[in-house]
Protein backbone atom coordinates (compact mmCIF):
# COMPACT_ATOMS: atom_id res chain seq x y z
CA UNK A 1 0.00 0.00 0.00
CA UNK A 2 1.48 3.61 -0.90
CA UNK A 3 1.55 6.70 0.52
CA UNK A 4 -1.59 8.53 -1.67
CA UNK A 5 -3.75 5.14 -1.30
CA UNK A 6 -3.09 5.79 2.15
CA UNK A 7 -4.06 9.40 2.12
CA UNK A 8 -6.83 8.44 -0.09
CA UNK A 9 -8.66 6.12 2.56
CA UNK A 10 -7.79 8.38 4.93
CA UNK A 11 -9.97 11.21 3.11
CA UNK A 12 -12.73 8.57 2.27
CA UNK A 13 -13.05 8.31 6.33
CA UNK A 14 -14.37 11.54 6.80
CA UNK A 15 -16.07 11.68 3.80
CA UNK A 16 -19.11 9.39 4.76
CA UNK A 17 -19.54 6.26 6.93
CA UNK A 18 -19.49 3.47 3.92
CA UNK A 19 -16.34 4.86 3.25
CA UNK A 20 -15.58 4.64 7.27
CA UNK A 21 -16.40 0.56 7.56
CA UNK A 22 -13.97 0.23 4.72
CA UNK A 23 -10.74 2.23 5.39
CA UNK A 24 -10.95 0.73 9.13
CA UNK A 25 -10.92 -2.50 7.99
CA UNK A 26 -8.08 -1.38 5.66
CA UNK A 27 -6.06 0.75 7.84
CA UNK A 28 -6.02 -2.42 10.57
CA UNK A 29 -2.27 -3.85 10.04
CA UNK A 30 -2.97 -7.67 9.51
CA UNK A 31 -6.01 -7.95 11.65
CA UNK A 32 -8.86 -9.67 10.13
CA UNK A 33 -12.00 -7.64 11.45
CA UNK A 34 -15.56 -6.91 11.17
CA UNK A 35 -16.71 -3.82 9.73
CA UNK A 36 -18.53 -1.45 12.89
CA UNK A 37 -22.15 -2.02 12.93
CA UNK A 38 -22.99 1.54 12.91
CA UNK A 39 -26.75 1.04 13.15
CA UNK A 40 -26.08 -1.20 16.34
CA UNK A 41 -24.72 1.15 17.90
CA UNK A 42 -26.46 4.29 17.13
CA UNK A 43 -29.72 2.22 17.68
CA UNK A 44 -31.74 3.89 20.55
CA UNK A 45 -33.86 1.21 22.13
CA UNK A 46 -32.51 -1.93 23.05
CA UNK A 47 -34.56 -4.36 20.16
CA UNK A 48 -33.61 -2.42 17.77
CA UNK A 49 -30.30 -2.27 18.79
CA UNK A 50 -29.80 -6.32 19.11
CA UNK A 51 -31.41 -6.73 15.92
CA UNK A 52 -28.92 -4.63 14.29
CA UNK A 53 -26.14 -6.68 15.63
CA UNK A 54 -26.81 -10.14 16.24
CA UNK A 55 -29.76 -10.64 13.57
CA UNK A 56 -32.57 -10.88 16.65
CA UNK A 57 -33.81 -9.58 19.48
CA UNK A 58 -35.67 -12.25 20.68
CA UNK A 59 -33.19 -13.78 23.68
CA UNK A 60 -33.89 -16.34 26.49
CA UNK A 61 -33.11 -15.86 30.27
CA UNK A 62 -30.13 -17.73 31.14
CA UNK A 63 -28.76 -18.79 33.99
CA UNK A 64 -25.41 -19.76 32.73
CA UNK A 65 -24.48 -16.71 32.27
CA UNK A 66 -23.31 -14.96 35.37
CA UNK A 67 -22.73 -11.03 35.17
CA UNK A 68 -21.25 -9.65 37.81
CA UNK A 69 -21.50 -5.64 38.56
CA UNK A 70 -21.82 -3.60 41.19
CA UNK A 71 -25.32 -2.95 43.26
CA UNK A 72 -24.42 0.78 43.60
CA UNK A 73 -22.02 2.63 41.14
CA UNK A 74 -20.30 6.02 42.91
CA UNK A 75 -19.08 6.92 39.65
CA UNK A 76 -20.94 6.33 36.57
CA UNK A 77 -18.08 6.96 34.20
CA UNK A 78 -16.26 3.98 35.98
CA UNK A 79 -18.76 0.68 36.09
CA UNK A 80 -17.04 -3.19 36.30
CA UNK A 81 -18.65 -4.99 34.40
CA UNK A 82 -17.13 -8.62 34.02
CA UNK A 83 -19.55 -11.29 32.18
CA UNK A 84 -18.81 -15.34 32.55
CA UNK A 85 -20.86 -17.22 30.13
CA UNK A 86 -20.82 -21.22 31.19
CA UNK A 87 -22.84 -22.15 27.53
CA UNK A 88 -21.00 -24.21 25.08
CA UNK A 89 -20.01 -22.58 21.75
CA UNK A 90 -20.13 -19.01 23.45
CA UNK A 91 -19.83 -17.13 20.02
CA UNK A 92 -20.17 -13.40 21.06
CA UNK A 93 -20.99 -11.48 24.12
CA UNK A 94 -22.44 -7.73 24.14
CA UNK A 95 -23.21 -5.61 26.40
CA UNK A 96 -26.24 -3.16 26.69
CA UNK A 97 -27.37 -0.48 29.23
CA UNK A 98 -31.05 0.58 28.20
CA UNK A 99 -30.88 3.85 30.03
CA UNK A 100 -27.94 5.20 28.08
CA UNK A 101 -29.08 7.35 24.95
CA UNK A 102 -27.22 4.56 22.79
CA UNK A 103 -28.06 1.19 24.68
CA UNK A 104 -25.23 -0.84 23.00
CA UNK A 105 -21.89 -0.51 24.59
CA UNK A 106 -19.72 -3.41 23.35
CA UNK A 107 -19.90 -6.18 21.29
CA UNK A 108 -17.28 -9.56 21.82
CA UNK A 109 -16.63 -12.00 19.21
CA UNK A 110 -14.59 -15.14 20.70
CA UNK A 111 -12.30 -17.63 18.86
CA UNK A 112 -12.73 -21.14 18.63
CA UNK A 113 -10.46 -21.47 21.69
CA UNK A 114 -11.55 -18.35 23.55
CA UNK A 115 -13.54 -19.19 27.29
CA UNK A 116 -16.88 -17.44 27.55
CA UNK A 117 -14.98 -14.22 30.10
CA UNK A 118 -15.21 -10.74 29.54
CA UNK A 119 -14.22 -8.25 31.69
CA UNK A 120 -14.41 -4.56 31.27
CA UNK A 121 -15.25 -1.04 32.51
CA UNK A 122 -17.97 0.94 31.16
CA UNK A 123 -20.06 4.33 31.45
CA UNK A 124 -23.39 4.64 33.05
CA UNK A 125 -25.69 7.71 32.66
CA UNK A 126 -28.28 6.89 35.28
CA UNK A 127 -29.71 4.28 37.26
CA UNK A 128 -30.27 0.91 34.89
CA UNK A 129 -30.10 -2.43 34.37
CA UNK A 130 -27.16 -3.79 32.26
CA UNK A 131 -28.15 -6.68 29.96
CA UNK A 132 -25.68 -9.29 28.96
CA UNK A 133 -26.72 -11.05 25.34
CA UNK A 134 -24.51 -13.86 24.62
CA UNK A 135 -25.06 -16.05 21.54
CA UNK A 136 -24.36 -19.74 21.32
CA UNK A 137 -25.25 -22.27 18.58
CA UNK A 138 -27.24 -19.58 16.69
CA UNK A 139 -29.46 -19.19 19.92
CA UNK A 140 -29.10 -15.73 22.32
CA UNK A 141 -29.34 -15.89 25.64
CA UNK A 142 -29.53 -12.98 28.35
CA UNK A 143 -29.37 -11.78 31.50
CA UNK A 144 -29.80 -8.78 33.47
CA UNK A 145 -28.50 -6.72 36.85
CA UNK A 146 -29.48 -4.13 38.44
CA UNK A 147 -27.11 -0.84 38.79
CA UNK A 148 -27.82 1.96 41.02
CA UNK A 149 -25.99 4.79 39.90
CA UNK A 150 -25.69 7.86 42.19
CA UNK A 151 -24.92 10.89 40.73
CA UNK A 152 -23.16 13.99 43.60
CA UNK A 153 -21.91 11.54 45.91
CA UNK A 154 -24.24 11.61 48.28
CA UNK A 155 -25.52 7.96 48.97
CA UNK A 156 -28.67 7.29 46.60
CA UNK B 1 -0.01 6.94 19.04
CA UNK B 2 2.84 4.79 20.30
CA UNK B 3 2.47 2.60 23.47
CA UNK B 4 -1.34 3.34 24.10
CA UNK B 5 -2.12 -0.36 25.09
CA UNK B 6 -0.28 -1.83 28.63
CA UNK B 7 -0.70 -5.98 28.13
CA UNK B 8 -0.46 -8.64 31.38
CA UNK B 9 -0.59 -12.27 30.15
CA UNK B 10 -0.30 -14.87 31.93
CA UNK B 11 -0.72 -18.68 31.29
CA UNK B 12 -2.34 -21.36 34.01
CA UNK B 13 -2.83 -25.19 33.29
CA UNK B 14 -2.73 -23.97 29.55
CA UNK B 15 -5.53 -21.24 29.84
CA UNK B 16 -4.03 -17.57 29.01
CA UNK B 17 -5.52 -14.73 31.40
CA UNK B 18 -5.14 -11.43 29.22
CA UNK B 19 -5.53 -8.19 30.50
CA UNK B 20 -5.09 -4.70 29.18
CA UNK B 21 -5.21 -1.40 29.69
CA UNK B 22 -5.25 1.31 26.75
CA UNK B 23 -4.94 5.04 26.94
CA UNK B 24 -7.63 6.55 25.26
CA UNK B 25 -9.91 9.23 25.93
CA UNK B 26 -13.12 7.55 24.99
CA UNK B 27 -15.38 10.96 23.95
CA UNK B 28 -18.82 9.79 23.20
CA UNK B 29 -19.82 13.12 21.41
CA UNK B 30 -22.46 13.88 23.48
CA UNK B 31 -20.22 15.50 26.18
CA UNK B 32 -19.97 19.49 26.60
CA UNK B 33 -17.11 21.51 26.87
CA UNK B 34 -17.67 23.34 30.50
CA UNK B 35 -15.80 26.24 29.31
CA UNK B 36 -17.31 26.88 25.64
CA UNK B 37 -20.30 24.65 25.64
CA UNK B 38 -19.64 23.21 22.71
CA UNK B 39 -19.54 19.67 21.93
CA UNK B 40 -16.20 17.41 22.34
CA UNK B 41 -16.23 15.88 19.28
CA UNK B 42 -16.71 11.81 19.37
CA UNK B 43 -13.48 10.11 19.71
CA UNK B 44 -13.63 6.22 21.04
CA UNK B 45 -12.60 2.80 20.07
CA UNK B 46 -14.62 0.89 17.37
CA UNK B 47 -12.62 -2.13 17.42
CA UNK B 48 -9.68 -3.82 19.38
CA UNK B 49 -8.52 -7.22 18.17
CA UNK B 50 -5.98 -9.80 19.71
CA UNK B 51 -4.34 -12.38 17.87
CA UNK B 52 -2.67 -15.50 19.10
CA UNK B 53 -0.70 -17.66 16.61
CA UNK B 54 -1.98 -15.87 13.56
CA UNK B 55 -5.69 -16.68 15.24
CA UNK B 56 -8.17 -14.01 16.09
CA UNK B 57 -9.33 -14.75 19.95
CA UNK B 58 -11.44 -11.69 20.09
CA UNK B 59 -12.34 -9.19 18.24
CA UNK B 60 -14.52 -6.53 20.03
CA UNK B 61 -16.63 -3.81 18.71
CA UNK B 62 -16.95 -1.25 20.82
CA UNK B 63 -19.52 2.03 21.33
CA UNK B 64 -18.84 5.07 22.95
CA UNK B 65 -20.01 4.10 26.60
CA UNK B 66 -16.94 1.62 27.36
CA UNK B 67 -14.61 3.72 29.74
CA UNK B 68 -11.93 6.75 29.69
CA UNK B 69 -8.89 4.46 29.10
CA UNK B 70 -10.86 1.10 28.82
CA UNK B 71 -9.95 -1.93 30.53
CA UNK B 72 -10.14 -5.35 28.88
CA UNK B 73 -9.68 -8.84 30.12
CA UNK B 74 -10.58 -11.93 28.65
CA UNK B 75 -9.39 -16.16 28.63
CA UNK B 76 -8.29 -18.30 26.28
CA UNK B 77 -7.15 -21.82 26.37
CA UNK B 78 -4.42 -23.36 24.32
CA UNK B 79 -1.19 -20.94 25.30
CA UNK B 80 1.61 -21.59 26.79
CA UNK B 81 4.53 -19.75 28.18
CA UNK B 82 6.27 -17.91 25.75
CA UNK B 83 3.63 -17.38 22.54
CA UNK B 84 3.21 -13.91 21.83
CA UNK B 85 -0.03 -12.25 21.05
CA UNK B 86 -0.65 -9.53 19.24
CA UNK B 87 -3.54 -6.54 20.41
CA UNK B 88 -5.07 -3.48 18.54
CA UNK B 89 -7.40 -0.65 18.13
CA UNK B 90 -9.00 1.07 16.02
CA UNK B 91 -10.98 4.61 16.71
CA UNK B 92 -13.70 6.06 14.66
CA UNK B 93 -11.09 9.10 13.72
CA UNK B 94 -9.03 6.39 11.77
CA UNK B 95 -6.04 6.33 14.79
CA UNK B 96 -4.57 3.01 15.53
CA UNK B 97 -2.48 1.13 17.60
CA UNK B 98 -0.89 -2.49 18.02
CA UNK B 99 1.52 -3.84 20.46
CA UNK B 100 2.90 -7.15 21.18
CA UNK B 101 3.29 -9.30 24.19
CA UNK B 102 4.63 -12.81 25.38
CA UNK B 103 2.50 -14.88 28.02
CA UNK B 104 4.15 -15.28 31.37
Amino acid sequence: MNNNRRILLKGTLAAGAAGMAISAGLLTPKAVMAAWPKAAFEAKDVDSALKAALGSASASDSSKIKLKAPDIAENGAVVPITVTSSISGTESISILVPKNGMPMTANFNLGANTEGYISTRIKMGKTSDVVVVVKAGGKLFSTKKQVKVTIGGCGG
Amino acid sequence: MAKSIKVRAKVKSGVATIKCLINHPMETGIRKDKKTGKLIPAKFIQEVACEHGGKSVLNAQWGGAVSKNPFLSFKFSGAKSGDTIKISWVDNKGESDATEAKIK
